[in-house]
């Protein structure tokens, strides 16, 4: 018992003192962790010549998790940024039951998973993949524990000191105004990258498939069934339409196979370019639709799945226990000539997945919005560096889906058209004598059979990664569940929720991305910060969608492959975003006293910094046409001089010009890029070293306010915090009319009941 | 065993905010007696309406 016994109708403590005691149960419980932890590494990393088992993977990720959760996670908390749980979180001191909520851990836990969450694990670990399956485990998994779970903590730990404070406005305050406007450039171009690149995995997945395309198109209709449901029928009641939801969108994939078969399947077959237009005029027009009608409900339908499909996944592989057929490394990890993307292992394994390892989005929101919720500030563990943690392992798990299907099939599917032609023949003399891989081989008869087993026109060239995780997942799953008979129902069944996360995340993106331009126009014409104003909702609505749209269109469009070109900006962009939430950190670290501990967040921002400026720098500078834009434009506009009418992939001059002009806009965007990340890392190593001189806390933190309410601290709450919940539910017993104790208190105490 | 069914229910409820309602009822009645609450329909409109200002981010 770390509590004092106390006088019955004295108020109880606010917290428990966290002191361990290591018992040798405890102690050998961590020695067994350690131990197979060390030999699921050794297996992956070092043992080679047989074919490794999935199984390796979810045990390393898992004990190292619980490791650096234990252990590392608590040296931040407790001696590092010492959080004080006798201290009144926002949520606590300014609770007004709309932005301020105290919730518990628990269901917070919920929510920011599923804010931060989405396709882009499921992505990345994807098309990393050709270099190996060695590269991306060691990068998903030391990366999260070292920088990308350490950023979402620290960034929670300052937004919540400050009542709640954005990214921007930290930026601004500890950093000062020049940081701070190029925060926000940044936020606002790298929200645009994102949406634009996302919504060219939707594209590339849905093209030319009428069950994929029927399937989501249904989502549609039965999202606004859902919102008028809510508002009209039975409002409040998410949980039983959320129900119904889940099982239309499970007919919707079925019926998607029957229409794909009957005389609609020509309507539902979509080339690119429609479907750019049809996504285009979806999220201008889901960001001025009331949210009732569209976006709460997808919303609602997107956790639901969210939830359920990562629990499925989970158990579907811990059952199955694929083998894996990518070898630890490919020559690509060091020639840099993969198709997916050009490029070498450093930098741009660390570009290509940044979701699941380090995704500055993140700061977006474990800023604002989450530490708005938290009940205890010692919570910031399970939330901040939990969360991600567990974003963490939905990427390892993405990536053994990947690495589990043939060499051969991988790469005619993440190989662009440009080089494979299209066709299955094209492809597979691609894989066969000109892809460079010693043992990869495959036949258009195989491909060809792979493409009918989940009844798909064709599965080469699908880039993007979520046609390839699909096919994964539907292997995995078939095993599990129906065989063969259900693969192409599980093959579209996971293109429809990696498809419904990535509209979700269109939609709000659209959304908060208005607001955004809004409120920055309305700093010079204040109508503009009217949310309500609806010429002003319209034309910036317009400005965001026309920015992701062109982007997008020119992604489709693009004779090199949409993917291979946008995708290392997608990630440069996350990246450059970690790199201005990490600096902020530093900034304040140095601001407020704890410059000894600076190398916390220190070391994963010099490491960002230093990928992402050298992967910058290549896309600018490198004289290899695969890698470096600018080069790659001389070389076709050299080309168009000479008078040639074709080079590479481009068939056309009209293809020639189209390169020309795209790796002009990548290009600027790179240079964009890269001028932002130094100004920001300038600036805030300008302020630290004045605050570090001048020695003296300057930080804006909130003033200390005592806490009057209690609330365990981890998932599973202490033997000392149980015992002290039972003397707080003593007390409140006695005390009904406690304000503090009982303010939105029912979300603070177990499940009702327990009988 | 019964307990599992009963927990998984609250925690969706809590996650999905449908027992929002019942906890303003609950807090109105205690600290605010007297004050007739509004109904449910005006209840779960306005706490959907917010998200038209404020939607959040969802990451990717």
């Amino acid at each position: 018992m770390a509590t004092a016994p106390t006088m019955p109708s004295s108020r109880p403590p606010v917290a428990v003192e966290h002191r361990t005691t290591w018992t040798l149960p405890k102690i050998l419980l961590w020695v067994a962790i350690a131990i197979l932890g060390g030999i699921s590494w050794t297996i992956i990393a070092l043992v080679r010549g047989e074919s490794v088992n999935a199984i390796w993977f979810v045990f390393a990720a898992l004990s190292s998790y619980a490791i650096a959760y234990r252990f590392y996670a608590r040296f931040i908390v407790t001696r590092v940024l010492k959080v004080d749980d006798t201290r009144a979180t926002p949520a606590e001191q300014l609770e007004d039951g709309k932005d301020y909520n105290r919730t518990d851990r628990r269901v917070l836990y919920g929510h920011h998973f599923a804010a931060i969450a989405g396709a882009g694990p499921l992505v990345g670990p994807v098309l990393a993949a050709q270099m190996g399956y060695l590269p991306g485990t060691l990068w998903i998994i030391v990366g999260v524990i070292f920088a990308g779970a350490v950023q979402d903590l620290l960034v929670l730990f300052f937004s919540m000191r400050r009542n709640g404070r954005s990214l921007g406005q930290m930026a601004r305050e500890e950093i000062g105004p020049v940081g701070g406007i190029a925060a926000l450039v940044a936020v606002l171009t790298i929200m645009i990258i994102i949406l634009a690149v996302l919504a060219l995995v939707v594209v590339n997945a849905l093209a030319e498939s009428p069950w994929g395309v029927f399937s989501i198109a249904m989502t549609i209709p039965i999202a606004l069934f859902m919102g008028f449901y809510l508002r009209y029928l039975r409002p409040g009641r998410v949980i039983e339409v959320s129900g119904i939801g889940v099982a239309l969108l499970l007919l919707a994939i079925i019926a998607g196979g029957w229409v794909a078969d009957s005389g609609l399947a020509d309507f539902f077959t979509l080339d690119k370019v429609t479907l750019v237009w049809a996504l285009i005029i979806y999220g201008f027009t889901a960001s001025v639709l009331p949210v009732w009608m569209l976006l709460a409900p997808r919303d609602y339908l997107s956790t639901f799945m969210k939830v359920g499909v990562i629990a499925l996944l989970a158990v579907a592989i811990i059952l199955v226990r694929p083998v894996l057929e990518m070898p630890a490394f490919t020559d690509f990890a060091f020639n840099g000539k993969g198709p997916a993307f050009s490029g070498a292992l450093f930098p741009f394994v660390f570009i290509t997945i940044a979701c699941g390892a380090l995704s500055g989005f993140h700061a977006l929101i474990s800023s604002g919005t989450t530490p708005k919720m938290l009940e205890k500030e010692s919570q910031v563990r399970l939330i901040g560096y939990g969360g991600m943690l567990t974003e963490s392992f939905v990427a390892i798990m993405a990536l053994v889906a990947a690495t589990s299907i043939d060499q051969g099939l991988y790469f005619s599917m993440n190989a662009a058209a440009g080089v494979t032609g299209g066709t299955a023949e094209g492809a597979a003399a691609f894989v066969n004598n000109s892809l460079g891989l010693a043992n990869v081989t495959i036949t258009p008869e195989a491909l060809e059979a792979a493409a009918r087993a989940v009844e798909e026109e064709t599965l080469v060239s699908r880039t993007g990664g979520a046609p390839t995780l699909a096919i994964g997942l539907s292997q995995i799953l078939a095993t599990l569940f129906g065989g063969g008979a259900l693969t192409a129902f599980w093959y579209h069944f996971a293109i429809m929720f990696e498809a419904l996360f990535i509209l979700t995340t269109v939609d709000a993106g659209t959304r908060v991305g208005r607001f955004m331009l809004q409120d920055t126009i309305g700093n010079v014409w204040p109508r503009w910060k009217e949310t309500s104003w609806r010429p002003g909702a319209w034309a910036a609505s317009a400005v965001i969608v026309a920015a992701w749209g062109s982007i997008l269109l020119m992604g489709v469009t693009d004779p090199l492959g949409g993917i291979n070109t946008l995708f290392p900006l997608f990630g440069i962009a996350n990246q450059l975003l970690a790199a201005v939430a990490l600096a902020v950190c530093v900034t304040i670290f140095m601001k407020s006293g704890r410059a000894k501990w600076v190398w916390v967040p220190g070391i994963p921002l010099v490491f960002d910094a230093v990928v992402t400026l050298t992967a910058s720098y290549q896309k600018i500078f490198s004289s290899d046409p695969s890698i470096g834009y600018w080069a790659n434009r001389q070389r076709y506009q050299e080309a168009l001089a000479a008078g040639e009418t074709s080079l590479g992939p481009a068939q056309s001059v009209d293809a020639m010009q189209a390169v020309v002009r795209n790796t002009f806009v990548q290009g600027t965007l790179s240079i964009l890029f890269a001028l932002l990340i130094i100004i920001i890392l300038l600036d805030a190593l300008r302020v630290s070293i004045k605050a570090y001189r001048g020695g003296k806390v300057t930080t804006a933190e909130a003033p200390y306010v005592p806490s009057r309410i209690f609330a365990p601290s981890g998932m599973v709450p202490t033997p000392e915090e149980r015992d002290l919940q039972e003397e707080w539910d003593a007390w409140v017993a006695k005390h009904p009319d406690d304000v503090m104790a009982n303010a939105g208190g029912a979300g603070a105490t177990e499940p009702a009941g327990g009988s | 065993m019964r307990r599992l069914p009963r927990a998984v229910m609250w925690y969706l409820r809590e996650l999905f905010g449908e027992n929002a309602y019942d906890k303003y009822v609950a807090h109105l009645a205690r600290h605010h007696p007297g004050q007739q609450p509004m109904s449910r329909r005006e209840f779960e409109w306005e706490r959907t309406d917010r998200l038209d200002r404020n939607p959040g981010a969802r990451c990717c």
